[in-house]
C-alpha cells in the first residue's frame, strides 16, 4: 500500500479533533505535491501572496481535470467561484446593498435584532441542566439573522432551515458511505431554496419591503440589475456561505473559551474584549479550514516550487493561520494578541464578503451566552466532529450547566 | 534603565502628521527625556486628506478633521509658533518669539505647503484660493456652498482633480486649467492620464489642456474671471490654485544642512546631509519635506508628497532618534498613494514616473476598473489601480523583488491584445501642477536640484 499523503491524512476524520500537528508537518514540508498532483500550501505568506495573485483562479473550470461538481444544479456558479471580472461585477452588485459605501448601516441595523434571536434563543437554556449547543443556539442563529437581513418572512425560516441542513449535509463527506443520496437532496435543496428566493424577489419587485432582497430588486446601481438566475444564486450563496461557518466559529469559540477557563471569566467581566477575542478565534479555530478550489492560470512559482497550470491549489488557512513566522507563539490561545491579520476570512478579492455580519454576530452570540448562562461544562473533550475538514467545527457540543 | 539614546532633549519641528506619528512612536519606544513640538499653526495636528474630498462635499466639517492620537503623548506643544533657524552648533532651534530650544536631537517634519499663484495682487482677489490647511477647506467649502456661477481649478494634479470633482458632484460648473497635456500626468505619465481626460470629461469638467492661466481678473476686489494662453477667457467666481506644494525648508537658510526647494536631503535611516554630503546623527527628518534614497529607485533620492510614507518615515526616524546604530532600521517601505475622485478609488504603488513602459495588466478603461503596471529597464517600478485596490499587495511584492517587467502573464481579467507601451512620463516642468513623487538625483548635496524624468 503507498504510503499516505499529507492530505489524506489531514481529511481523515481521525485528524478532525486535532488536525494542528499535521498542519505543523505541512509547514515543514514547504509547497507539497501530492500524489494526486494537487499542491497544498500551509505557510502565511505564501498563501497571502497566492490570495493576491490575479493568476490564481477561483473557477473550478480552471482545472486542468475538471471535476464534476457534485453542487451542480443547473445554475450559472455563483461569484465565489469566478474570476475577475464576472467575480467583481457580481460581488459588486450584491455588495450595493449590504456594505459601505451604498448602505453603510445595514448591517448595524440587524444589531437589535442578532440580539433578540441571541437573547431569546439564550433564554430557552438558562433552565436547562444539559444542553446541545449546536443544536440549541448556535445553528438556529445565523439562519435566522440571514433570512431576515434578505427579507424572508418568518413563518418561512423553517423552511430555510431544512433547506439549511440539507446543503451543509451534502457538504459533509464520510469515508466509506456512498455520498450520491445526501449530494442528490442537496442539489434538490439548493435549487429550492433558489426558486424560493427568486420567487421572493419577484414579490419584492412589486412591493418593497426595505430588505435586502427589496433593495437588490429595485435599486440598481451602475452596473443595471441582477438576472433572476443571478439573483437567485447569489441569494443562495449568502444562505450558505453565511451559515455552517458561523454556526462552527460560535462553537468553536465557546470550546476554545471552556478549554480557557482563565479568558471566560476575563471575557464575561470585560465584554469589550470580545471584539478581539473573535479575532483570535478566527485565527486559532477558523471555521474555513483551507480553500480547496484554487487552481493557477498559468505555471507559478510558489516558494520555489512551480506549480503547473490547471493544479488543483489548496491553500490550508488554519496552517497558516498558525505559522510561527508571522504570529509569535502561534499555538497559544491569545485573545489579547496584537497585530492579528489572520486568514480566517481568506484575503484579496475574494475575501469574505460577510465578514462585518459574521463578527457582529459572534460577538453579540458569545456575550449574550457568557452573560447569561451559568457554570458550564463541557460533557466531552473532544466533541464529536462534523466530518468536513473544510468546515471544521463539533457536530454537537454538549454542556451541563450549573446555575449560579 | 535609561540609555542617553532614551534620554535627553528632542525637539520636533512641524506638528502635523509626521511630527504627531514620530512623537507617539518616540514615548513607545521608551524615549523618557523632554519631548517638545513646534508648529505654526494654531490648531492639533489634522488629517489633510480630507480636506479635497469630504470636506469639500460638505460631508465633514474642516474643524472635524483631527488626527487621533494613537497612544498618549506627553510632551511641551509649542503651536502657533514658528520655528525660524536652526543653529546645528550650539544646537538649538530658533523661535519667532524669540525662544531658543536646546536639543540633542532634532526632527525636521515641516512639510510643505501650497504654491501660491505667482502674482500677488490677483491672488488676493477675493475668490481666490489655495488647498493645503484646514482653514483654506472651510472658507472654499463656504464659498462652494454659496453656490458659484463656475469654479477654476488652476492645475491638474490629485488635488487639482479632486477639488474638480467634489465640483462637479455638488453640481458646479468647473474648469480646469492644465498646462501639461492630460490631467495626472505628472504623476501617471501620459498614457494612463488619457484615461484621466476622458474620466474629467465625462463628468462635465470643462478641461483645458496644454494652456496657462495667463491672468486672473477682478472687479472690485472681486475675481471675475480669467484669460488663457491660448487667447479663450471664461467667467468665474472662485478660482483654486492647485500648481503643487513648496517644501517648507527657508527656515532652514543657513544652518548648513543639505536644504533646498527639492526638500531636505537625508540617509536611508532619515540623518539629515549637511551641505557638503556629510551626514549628521543627531538631526533627523521625515514626511513631505524629506528626500532620501530608494534602493528600488537606483538610490536616487526621492521626495514623495504621500499620506503612508510620512507615517512610516516618522516611525522610522523616531526608532533611530532613540536606538543605537546597529538597532537603526533602514526607511525602505514601497511608497504608496491613494486618491478618490469621480466616484473612483486611485491607488499606486511604487513610482509610476520612475518608469520607461506601462501595461494594463488587468482590467480595461471602459469598465473603469483596471490595474496598470509600470516597468523601467525591463523591471516592475509601480502599479496603479483603479477601484482594483485588493490586488495591489501583490505588485507591490513584485516591486519590492525586483519582478521582471512585463508581469508574468495569466491574471483571470487580462485582455489579450494589451501590450507593453511607453509610459510617457513628462518633464515636470511642463506641469502646471507639481509632481507629488519627485526623483531628485543621486547626490544629497543641495546644489544639485536638477529634476529628472524618468525614462
Ligand atoms: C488637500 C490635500 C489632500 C491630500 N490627499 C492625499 C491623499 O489622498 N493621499 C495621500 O497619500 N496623501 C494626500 N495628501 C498628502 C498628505 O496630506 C501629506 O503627505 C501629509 O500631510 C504630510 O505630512 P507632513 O507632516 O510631512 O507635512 P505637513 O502635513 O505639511 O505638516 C507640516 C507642518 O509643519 C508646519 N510648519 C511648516 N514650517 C514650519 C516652521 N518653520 N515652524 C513650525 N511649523 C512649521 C506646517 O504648518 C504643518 O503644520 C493630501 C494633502 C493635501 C493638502
Ligand atoms: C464566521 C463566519 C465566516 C467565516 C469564517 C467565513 C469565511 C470565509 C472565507 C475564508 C471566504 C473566502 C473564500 C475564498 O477565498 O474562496 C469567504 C467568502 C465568502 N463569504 Fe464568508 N465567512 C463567514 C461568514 C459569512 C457570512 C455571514 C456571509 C454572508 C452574509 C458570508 C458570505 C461570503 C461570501 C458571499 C463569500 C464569497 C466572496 C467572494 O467570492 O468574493 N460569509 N468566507
Amino acid at each position: 500500500m503507498p504510503p499516505e499523503t499529507l492530505f489524506e491524512r489531514i481529511t481523515d476524520f481521525a485528524a478532525r479533533a486535532d488536525p494542528y500537528p499535521l498542519y505543523a508537518e505541512l509547514r515543514d514540508s514547504g509547497v507539497a505535491r501530492q500524489a494526486d498532483g494537487s499542491y497544498l500550501v500551509g505557510t502565511y505568506h505564501e498563501i497571502s501572496a497566492l490570495l493576491h495573485d490575479p493568476r490564481v483562479s477561483s473557477d473550478p473550470r480552471s482545472r486542468a481535470e475538471p471535476h464534476e461538481d457534485p453542487a451542480a444544479t443547473g445554475l450559472p456558479p455563483s461569484f465565489i467561484g469566478l474570476d475577475d471580472p464576472g467575480h467583481d461585477r457580481l460581488r459588486r452588485m450584491v455588495m450595493r446593498p449590504f456594505g459601505p459605501p451604498h448602505s453603510p448601516h445595514r448591517i448595524d441595523e440587524l444589531r437589535g435584532e442578532i440580539q433578540r434571536v441571541a437573547g431569546e434563543l439564550a433564554d430557552a437554556l438558562v433552565a436547562k441542566d444539559r444542553f446541545d449547543l449546536v443544536d440549541d443556539f448556535a445553528f438556529p442563529l445565523p439562519v435566522t439573522v440571514i433570512c431576515r437581513l434578505l427579507g424572508v418572512p418568518e413563518g418561512d425560516v423553517p423552511q430555510m432551515h431544512t433547506w439549511a441542513d440539507a446543503v451543509v449535509a451534502g457538504l459533509d463527506f464520510a469515508p466509506g458511505e456512498d455520498p450520491s443520496p445526501r449530494q442528490r437532496a442537496a442539489r434538490e435543496a439548493r435549487q429550492a431554496m433558489g426558486l424560493y428566493l427568486g420567487e421572493l424577489a419577484e414579490q419584492r419587485r412589486r412591493a418593497p419591503t426595505g430588505d435586502m432582497l427589496s433593495a437588490l430588486v429595485h435599486e440598481p446601481g451602475p452596473d443595471g440589475a441582477l438576472t433572476r438566475q443571478e439573483l437567485m444564486v447569489s441569494a443562495v450563496l449568502l444562505l450558505i456561505a453565511g451559515h455552517e461557518t458561523t454556526v462552527n466559529l460560535i462553537t468553536n469559540g465557546m470550546l476554545t473559551l471552556l478549554r480557557h477557563p482563565h479568558e471566560y471569566d476575563r471575557l464575561r467581566d470585560h465584554p469589550e474584549e470580545m471584539p478581539a477575542a473573535v479575532e483570535e478565534l478566527l485565527r486559532y479555530e477558523p471555521p474555513v479550514q483551507l480553500l480547496p478550489q484554487r487552481s493557477p492560470l498559468a505555471d507559478i512559482e510558489v516558494a520555489g516550487v512551480t506549480v503547473p497550470r490547471g493544479a488543483p491549489l489548496i491553500l490550508v488557512l488554519a496552517a497558516g493561520n498558525r505559522d510561527p513566522l508571522r504570529f509569535p507563539d502561534p499555538d497559544r490561545f491569545d485573545p489579547r494578541r496584537p497585530d492579528n491579520q489572520h486568514l480566517g476570512f481568506g484575503s484579496g478579492v475574494h475575501a469574505c464578503f460577510g465578514a462585518p455580519l459574521a463578527r457582529v454576530e459572534t460577538h453579540l452570540a458569545l456575550t449574550t451566552l457568557l452573560r447569561r448562562l451559568g457554570d458550564l461544562r463541557l460533557v466531552e473533550d473532544s466533541p464529536e466532529y462534523r466530518r468536513s475538514p473544510v468546515l471544521r467545527g463539533p457536530r454537537h457540543l454538549h454542556l451541563e450547566q450549573h446555575r449560579r | 534603565m535609561t540609555t542617553p539614546a532614551r534620554d535627553g532633549r528632542i525637539v520636533v519641528v512641524g506638528a502635523s502628521l509626521a511630527g504627531l506619528r514620530a512623537a507617539e512612536t518616540l514615548r513607545e519606544k521608551g524615549f523618557t527625556g523632554e519631548l517638545t513640538l513646534v508648529g505654526d499653526e494654531p490648531v492639533p495636528p489634522y488629517d489633510r486628506p480630507p480636506l479635497s474630498k469630504q470636506v469639500l462635499l460638505g460631508r465633514v466639517a474642516a474643524g472635524d478633521c483631527g488626527l487621533p492620537a494613537r497612544r498618549p503623548v506627553d510632551a511641551r506643544w509649542k503651536l502657533g509658533v514658528r520655528a525660524t533657524g536652526l543653529d546645528a552648533t550650539r544646537k538649538r532651534v530658533l523661535l519667532a518669539d524669540g525662544e531658543e530650544l536646546p536639543y540633542d536631537r532634532v526632527l525636521i517634519a515641516t512639510g510643505t505647503r501650497a504654491r501660491p499663484w505667482p502674482h500677488p495682487e490677483e491672488a488676493a482677489l477675493d475668490g481666490v484660493f489655495t488647498l493645503r490647511t484646514d482653514e483654506d477647506a472651510a472658507r472654499l467649502a463656504a464659498r462652494l456652498d454659496a453656490g458659484p456661477r463656475r469654479v477654476l481649478v488652476i492645475g491638474a494634479g490629485f488635488t487639482g482633480s479632486e477639488i474638480a470633482s467634489a465640483c462637479r458632484e455638488r453640481g458646479l460648473p468647473v474648469t480646469v486649467a492644465e498646462r501639461g497635456r492630460a490631467p495626472l500626468i505628472g504623476a501617471l505619465g501620459g498614457t494612463a492620464a488619457a484615461f484621466a481626460t476622458r474620466l474629467q470629461r465625462a463628468h462635465g469638467v470643462d478641461l483645458r489642456c496644454g494652456v496657462t492661466v495667463t491672468s486672473l481678473r477682478g472687479s472690485g476686489g472681486r475675481l471675475t474671471g480669467a484669460a488663457f494662453s491660448d487667447g479663450s477667457s471664461i467667467d468665474a467666481d472662485i478660482a483654486v490654485v492647485a500648481l503643487g506644494a513648496v517644501r517648507n525648508t527657508e527656515w532652514l537658510d543657513g544652518s548648513g544642512l543639505a536644504a533646498g526647494p527639492r526638500g531636505v536631503a537625508c540617509d536611508a535611516g532619515c540623518r539629515v546631509f549637511t551641505m557638503y554630503g556629510i551626514v549628521t546623527d543627531d538631526v533627523f527628518v521625515a514626511g513631505d519635506v524629506a528626500r532620501f534614497p530608494h534602493p528600488l529607485f537606483e538610490y536616487q533620492m526621492i521626495a514623495l508628497e504621500h499620506w503612508g510614507n510620512a507615517v512610516a518615515q516618522a516611525e522610522v526616524a523616531a526608532h533611530n532618534m532613540v536606538s543605537p546604530g546597529p538597532l537603526r532600521r533602514p526607511h525602505l517601505t514601497v511608497p504608496a498613494f491613494w486618491s478618490s475622485q469621480f466616484g473612483l478609488n486611485i491607488k499606486s504603488v511604487g513610482v509610476p514616473t520612475f518608469s520607461d513602459q506601462v501595461i494594463l495588466a488587468q482590467g480595461r478603461p471602459e469598465d473603469r476598473r483596471l490595474v496598470a503596471v509600470y516597468g523601467y529597464r525591463g523591471r516592475i517600478t509601480a502599479a496603479v489601480t483603479v477601484d482594483r485596490a485588493k490586488w495591489l499587495d501583490h505588485y507591490r511584492h513584485l516591486i519590492e523583488t525586483g519582478a521582471p517587467f512585463p508581469p508574468a502573464p495569466g491574471a483571470a481579467d487580462f485582455h489579450a491584445g494589451h501590450e507593453p507601451v511607453p509610459s510617457d512620463v513628462p518633464d515636470p516642468r511642463v506641469l502646471s501642477h507639481g509632481p507629488t513623487v519627485a526623483l531628485t538625483g543621486h547626490l544629497p548635496d543641495r546644489r544639485l536640484t536638477l529634476l529628472r524624468p524618468g525614462g
